[in-house]
């Protein structure tokens, strides 16, 4: 079975804290990681190697500097990596960075499944796993808590929807999106941090995966960030203490009442 | 296509330098002489090779000594895309109160644009829902109805919207940020290579009927602005229970339209082999007005009985932070945060959660915030409309009482 699986390195939110004067979110120096629910797309295409044979390639879009993240994966026990670097790929928006992974799909190939986590956690788009199968014509199962039946040729699946779970079946090739409850994910191990140290990692430019290039980094976005702000998130609260129930219960049924909730 | 800072303007005070979450500025302390024979200490410099283009350095630039700019695509006949169409979601034929609240939202746009506002129905039996939409704000509702259309499916339902697209040249395009509608649009945005903005809190219209996109992000902790200037219709998801359902007028005139739509689209190579309800809750975390979430605090996990007594009374569903979820005290569709679910209710009760930023981006846009923890330091106050520093054991069974005894009047 061939398995892809995308990744994106994200900035880290342990080294953000909220600035008590200002209400806004202030970031201590610059740590980058693994999108968290990329490393359970990672996990889930170990895991159906280990059942059915094959690889797992990890693809991802960014700076030189997200090989970082594609090394981690591998000392998970990827076999692969590429990095889809270029400067004409910088500036993308769903689409265009869709579009981008879609072609390096391509390219790589005879793939039986693509994997994602469910979204980024710096833009929470959820948008590029659909966007991808949407660019590749294959269907797309979104949100996966649980694969139930694989095979050589078709796949059944759970998603986790509003109020409950969606039994949903597909032939390959599909891709996939998943959440946090499919499974835990593996630390690297030693052996794996050896490989990842020395595996070759290869860079893909537009003309590599035979991209338009109308169509990618921010010229081939059809969204634009229009302005960028800040907002205030700090709130003047009323704290009560222990004693002052009373006040407290007050003031929550007075607002519940000005909701509408009762 | 580029960023570059624009030396004559750069004042070398270092708040891009600060504000870039990819290190991808430095500010060296050098002398450069600048083209009218100035002098200063320090310049900012974007390292190409880090920058991301994400544009979050050019508005905090005091000086706008930053510019970033791209080229735009030319689109064939956007004069022609004129309406505003929303997506009436259903699911296994119940109309989405998400639904409501984009027509609400929709006729606002419409009416500043002058133009007709659109519902899209998919669904089996969809008798009755046209009027409700109409009544709600709709001028004309398009209904596409077949057995095979009970359940959302990504390929037929992507196939009758850009059928639906192509035929009504629609120049807006809302559909709720839930799980169909983000799997949908996404979708049928790829294949019509068209902007789409995810999970949007703020919608507005400009003079040149651009639509005025306003979403957070990294986790928000930033809002942006955004806008599809080019291609149309510009798609967005919008986040449910932001904005009002408008009264009903069941005097208000409409058309419903009905669709026929070629068998061969509506075929789907993925089959929907069941449904099962969560049963763990009444009410899903997503449709609650009320949330009462639980953390650490708890201690463990029959403690979390006294959230769902409470929950009860109040009419909400349960919620819980990360560290209750990895110790395995509730189920992972009850988690709340970074890694669990965006959630916006009216009332947010939080219990026994310290508030880690990576829980508060998940839950700060409640419209009211109640915050109970033994610890007066802890951040999750900083972001409370109402703070009870006290036992949670002691607080809870007192306050449901009093909240008992309230709403029964």
């Amino acid at each position: 079975m061939n398995i892809i699986v995308c990744i994106k390195q994200v900035p880290d939110p342990e080294h953000a804290k909220m600035d008590a004067e200002s209400g806004t979110v202030v970031r201590e120096g610059v740590e980058l990681m693994v999108n968290p629910f990329d490393l359970y797309a990672i996990e889930e295409g170990l895991r159906l190697k280990e059942k059915m044979g094959g690889e797992v390639v990890a693809i991802s879009m960014g700076p030189p500097q997200a090989e970082a993240a594609l090394r981690e994966v591998i000392g998970m026990g990827v076999d692969r990596a590429v990095l889809l670097t270029s400067r004409d790929f910088a500036g993308a928006d769903t689409w265009a960075t869709s579009y981008t992974l879609a072609k390096a799909c391509e390219k790589i190939g005879n793939y039986d499944i693509i994997i994602c986590g469910k979204q980024a956690i710096d833009g929470d788009t959820a948008q590029v796993g659909p966007g991808i199968a949407a660019q590749l014509s294959i269907p797309q199962i979104t949100f996966v808590r649980k694969i139930d039946e694989i095979s050589e040729k078709n796949i059944k699946a759970e998603r986790l929807v509003e109020g409950g779970y969606e039994v949903i079946s597909s032939p390959l090739p599909l891709l996939i999106t998943v959440v946090k409850e499919i499974n835990e994910p593996r630390l690297p191990t030693l052996k794996g941090r050896l490989n990842a140290k020395k595996a070759e990692i290869a860079h893909w430019g537009p003309e590599d995966i035979g991209a338009d290039k109308d169509k990618i980094g921010m010229n081939g976005s059809p969204t634009k960030v229009d302005e960028i702000f800040t907002p205030d998130l700090s709130k003047d609260g009323k704290i009560f203490n222990i004693d002052q129930l009373d006040e407290a219960a007050e003031e929550i049924v007075k607002k519940q009442k000005e909701m509408g909730l009762i | 296509m580029g960023i570059r800072v624009i030396k004559d303007k750069c004042t070398g005070c270092g708040i891009c330098f600060k504000v870039c979450q990819y290190g991808a500025i430095s500010m060296p302390e050098e002398v450069h002489t600048l083209a009218n024979g100035k002098e200063v200490k320090k310049l900012a410099v974007i390292d190409l090779g880090k920058c991301t283009l994400c544009g979050e350095c050019v508005k905090p630039c005091p000086t706008s000594a930053i510019e970033l700019k791209a080229e735009t695509h030319k689109f064939e006949g956007k004069e022609n895309y004129k309406d505003v169409m929303v997506f009436a979601e259903q699911r296994r034929d119940e109309l989405e109160e998400a639904a409501l609240e984009l027509v609400g939202k929709g006729r606002e746009l419409a009416g500043k644009l002058g133009v007709n506002l659109y519902a899209l129905l998919l669904g089996k039996d969809l008798k009755g829902k046209p009027e409700k939409l109409i009544a709600h704000g709709a001028d004309k509702v398009i209904v596409v109805a077949d057995d095979s259309l009970f359940n959302f499916l990504p390929e037929p339902y992507t196939n009758i919207l850009i059928e639906i697209i192509k035929k009504y040249k629609p120049s807006i395009f809302l559909a709720p940020s839930t799980t169909q509608g983000r799997a949908l649009l996404s979708r049928t945005a790829g294949k019509i290579y068209t902007g789409l903005t995810a999970d949007c809190t703020g919608l507005d219209v400009d003079a040149e009927g651009n639509l005025l996109q306003t979403r957070p992000a990294f986790g928000g902790s930033i809002k942006a602005r955004i806008l599809t200037p080019n291609m149309r219709p510009q798609m967005a998801t919008v986040r449910p229970k932001v904005f009002k359902v408008l009264d009903e007028d069941l005097n208000r005139k409409g058309e419903a339209i009905e669709e026929e739509i070629s068998s061969e689209l509506l075929r789907s190579t993925t089959k929907f082999e069941k449904w099962i309800e969560d049963t763990t809750s009444a009410i899903s975390i997503e449709d609650a007005d009320i949330i009462i979430s639980g953390g650490r605090g708890l201690g463990c996990s029959d403690n979390f009985k006294i959230l769902f007594e409470l929950a009860e009374i109040l009419g909400g569903a349960v919620g819980a932070s990360r560290p209750t979820v990895d110790e395995g005290w509730i189920p992972y569709s009850h988690q709340v945060g970074q890694t669990g679910k965006t959630v916006g209710p009216k009332m947010y009760i939080a219990v026994g959660i310290s508030g880690a930023i990576q829980h508060l981006e998940g839950m700060r846009s409640s419209d009211f915030i109640i915050a109970i923890n033994k610890d007066p330091d802890a951040p999750i106050f900083k972001v409370a409309d109402v703070g009870i520093v006290g036992d949670l054991f002691e607080v809870v069974p007192a306050l449901k009482e009093k909240l008992k005894r309230a709403i029964n009047g």
